[in-house]
């Protein structure tokens, strides 16, 4: 396992590696790239325009989002499901490569972490313009209102109590590395900026001393949350998943929706921290720690839930579809051939087929490759989900089964997108980089220690560095 | 198909109906999910918080003199010629949009190609599938059997309209339709005008009932197609002033109710005459 073994490799000593790994950490914090400001100011206007697109529908009503009676539950809820889903990446790379011991997640854990940090809020935050008045979402806190047989209520304790469980995964393994930012800033020119990260790295050391006492509590905090943070994700999505299947409506009311659900936040998470540390590799020059075999192995790791989707909806499909009942029958018909077909076999060969035939040939496995997989995955999966929420949602539930084609043909609803949920779902994605950049603004871009610890351990071809 | 239901359900009187029902389905879904939601808190104490917390978002039982009616409606698919006047009455009595059809006339096709008409209105479920699900408990059913909307409370998460089999929740996706001044006060009873971002659905008229009228829908149809009455007393009328016995009526016209296998038990029944089978529905 320990291909090289680098002497004097201690945490203690700066060795020249270590020197290069810790300047590339704080690399974001210290230095100010050209593109940084532009950037800024470009995704911060789209996040404005979403936060004026959703004033303009709390004054004028769901209404102008496109939602009808026959289209109830549309592009919000998708989003929901969505933005919640991709944060499982972080849950993934840096709990269970942490459980199953891969030593090369190291370089990786902190972007997937603060990825996860991110996308999580907003995905909660869509739950503002899909309520009806959200004035009134504090009921949703206010114990007297609550109503526990409700789904939608345990997706919001769910939910919350997954945030809390990202925000100390993201915590903990900061700790050592804010000691160690703390110190390489004493080196740094007084200023304004430095004032500012060393409070607040002393904040978050507090009495963390590094002893091996301490290093050895704090790993073990680190395992707990991580054994912790994967049942919560797992039920975070399923009861997600609840609040649709509650229902008497072919698409909805499926057993395999929970499955169906974590796995596809699952796919869509690694392929979402695929795109953010191949972006932050590139902004950051983080090329000497994150290297191409760790694009190859996230992307094995993602068409692994990749693969498990496809045979997922394989088998939705084909049992619903051979039910012979007149719902599930006419909403596969409209899934497979009819109305929502064209979505559906977006999903198919850009989110089912091509991440599979680009990992399948070594050729094709390239960085590249694998982001293209990636961006593949995360759009394809958007898709998907408005294939799962919007065709259910407008199925006609009084229909004349006996009428000659009459559901396949009957009064379907039709969910028309506006310019409204559109800016809103386009603030939103350009909220995950926005964040991201602030986040990297103040935290060290690579988990430190960890790669340290883990180089000393395994060697620092294996960690990848 | 549904007899032994409805005998079941009309010789007996109201107090004792719940307990059959209750009895004919051992768990319903309120109780299924309640049981979940205790399950997974798994502690006493926090279970019975749940439960005083469950109970304070029930409605209060006010127990009026004398029984307590169980409002019914019985549809008599024989005479509906399609015409949708109940339809429009309610959507004026209400100050409701043209597409909030609480009272929705739908043009059904029978076995043999013929079209004809099925009136729906809220189905107002002993077991209602909408109740359970909302996270803040706006929707409540009354002691005379009658599901509504407490739009003061509601959020608009719409997962009532998800969880209803029959499509007959409507939400208002824009201002509500001006309505001058009510001779009843604005509450579940009587939800005028509405509430933009919230759910409504048909409350057949809830309000009017004690003062002795019928809902719009009854009282405007031209056919007598539709009954309303109170299950307690087994007597229902239309709107051209007949009367009937429910228990007889039913059971002497092969009443069914819509969607049976869901296990919801409407109160509302429909008659038969073209060859339906309400229950052979298209979302199964």
């Amino acid at each position: 396992m320990t291909d090289v073994i680098i002497p004097n490799a201690g945490r203690e000593q700066s060795t020249p590696q270590n020197a290069d790994l810790r300047a590339a950490a704080l690399r974001p914090v210290l230095e100010t790239p050209r593109w940084w400001w532009p950037s800024i100011i470009v995704l911060t206007v789209l996040v404005l325009g979403g936060i004026a697109a959703w004033i303009y529908q709390v004054a004028n009503g769901l209404g102008t989002a496109g939602y009808s009676d026959g289209a109830f539950w549309a592009i919000y809820e998708a989003n929901l499901v969505t933005f919640i889903g991709v944060s499982y990446g972080g849950a993934v790379v840096s709990a269970i490569l942490r459980l199953t011991h891969a030593a090369w997640r190291a370089p990786l854990t902190r972007i997937a972490e603060a990825t996860a940090l991110v996308t999580l809020p907003i995905g909660m935050v869509f739950i503002i313009p899909h309520l009806g008045d959200p004035s009134r979402i504090w009921e949703l806190v206010w114990p007297p209102y609550w109503n526990l047989t409700s789904p939608i209520l345990w997706d919001f304790f769910a939910v919350s109590t997954y945030l809390l469980a990202t925000i100390v995964f993201f915590y903990l393994p900061l700790v050592p590395d804010a000691a160690i930012a703390l110190e390489t800033l004493e080196g740094e020119a007084p200023s304004t900026r430095v004032t500012v990260r060393k409070t607040l790295y002393r904040v978050l050391v507090g009495r963390f001393g590094g002893t091996p006492y301490e290093r050895g509590r704090l790993n073990g905090a680190i395992g707990l949350i991580a054994i912790m943070i994967i049942p919560m994700a797992v039920s975070v999505h399923s009861v997600l998943s609840f609040a649709f299947a509650s229902s008497s409506r072919a698409g909805y009311m499926e057993t395999i929706l929970p499955v169906y659900f974590v796995v596809a936040a699952l796919y869509s998470g690694v392929a979402l921290v695929v795109l953010t540390v191949a972006a932050s590799r590139k902004l950051f020059h983080l090329e000497a720690f994150v290297t191409p075999r760790h694009f190859v192995r996230l992307g094995f790791l993602m068409i692994a839930f990749g693969a498990a989707y496809l045979y997922l909806t394989f088998t939705e499909y084909l049992i619903d579809g051979y039910s012979g009942t007149a719902g599930a029958s006419a909403w596969v018909y409209q899934i497979v051939a009819g109305r929502y077909a064209i979505p559906f076999w977006i999903y198919f060969v850009a989110g089912g087929i091509a991440p599979l035939f680009i990992m399948m040939f070594k050729r094709l496995r390239t960085t590249s490759g694998v982001v293209v997989a990636s961006l593949l995955v995360v759009a394809a999966l958007w898709i998907k989900r408005l294939v799962i929420v919007i065709p259910p949602a407008t199925e006609p539930l009084v229909n004349s089964p006996l009428a000659k084609g009459g559901v396949l043909a009957g009064n379907w609803g039709t969910y028309h997108f506006t310019w409204v949920p559109i800016s809103i779902t386009l603030a939103a994605t350009a909220a995950i980089p926005l964040l991201l950049l602030v986040v990297f603004r103040f935290f060290p871009i690579l988990s430190v220690s960890e790669i340290e610890e883990l180089a000393e351990e395994h060697g620092t071809q294996e960690v990848g560095a | 198909m549904t007899t032994r239901h409805e005998n079941e359900l009309v010789a007996e009187d109201g107090a004792g109906r719940d307990e059959l029902t209750a009895a004919a389905v051992t768990i319903g879904r309120r109780g299924l999910l309640r049981a979940a939601a205790l399950g997974s808190l798994g502690v006493g104490v926090l279970g019975a918080l749940t439960e005083t917390l469950v109970a304070a978002a029930e409605p209060a039982t006010s127990t009026p003199s004398g029984p307590v009616k169980q409002w019914c409606m019985i549809i008599d698919l024989r005479l509906c010629n399609g015409c949708k006047v109940c339809t429009t009455a309610c959507q004026t009595a209400h100050y409701l949009h043209e597409d909030q059809t609480w009272m929705n006339v739908y043009t059904m096709t029978n076995a043999a190609g013929e079209n004809y008409f099925m009136p729906r209105p809220c189905q107002m479920c002993e077991d209602p599938a909408c109740v359970p699900v909302c996270p803040v408990g706006a929707n409540f059913r009354t002691p005379e059997g009658l599901t509504l909307v407490d739009q003061s409370k509601c959020i608009g998460t719409r997962i009532c309209m998800n969880a209803c089999p029959y499509d007959a929740r409507y939400f208002n996706w824009s201002d509500p339709v001006p309505a001058p001044r009510q001779p009843f006060k604005q509450e579940p009873e009587w939800p005028v005008p509405q509430v933009k971002g919230t759910v409504g659905k048909c409350i057949e008229c809830a309000a009017m009932l004690p003062t002795g009228q019928l809902p719009e829908c009854v009282t405007n149809c031209p056919m007598g197609v539709l009954y309303f009455g109170d299950l307690t007393s087994d007597a229902a009328v239309n709107g051209m002033g007949a009367t009937i016995k429910i228990s007889t009526y039913l059971a002497e016209n092969d009443a069914m109710v819509f969607k049976e296998e869901y296990g919801t038990h409407p109160r509302v029944y429909y008659i038969p005459g073209h060859g339906q089978d309400l229950n052979n529905n298209p979302s199964a």
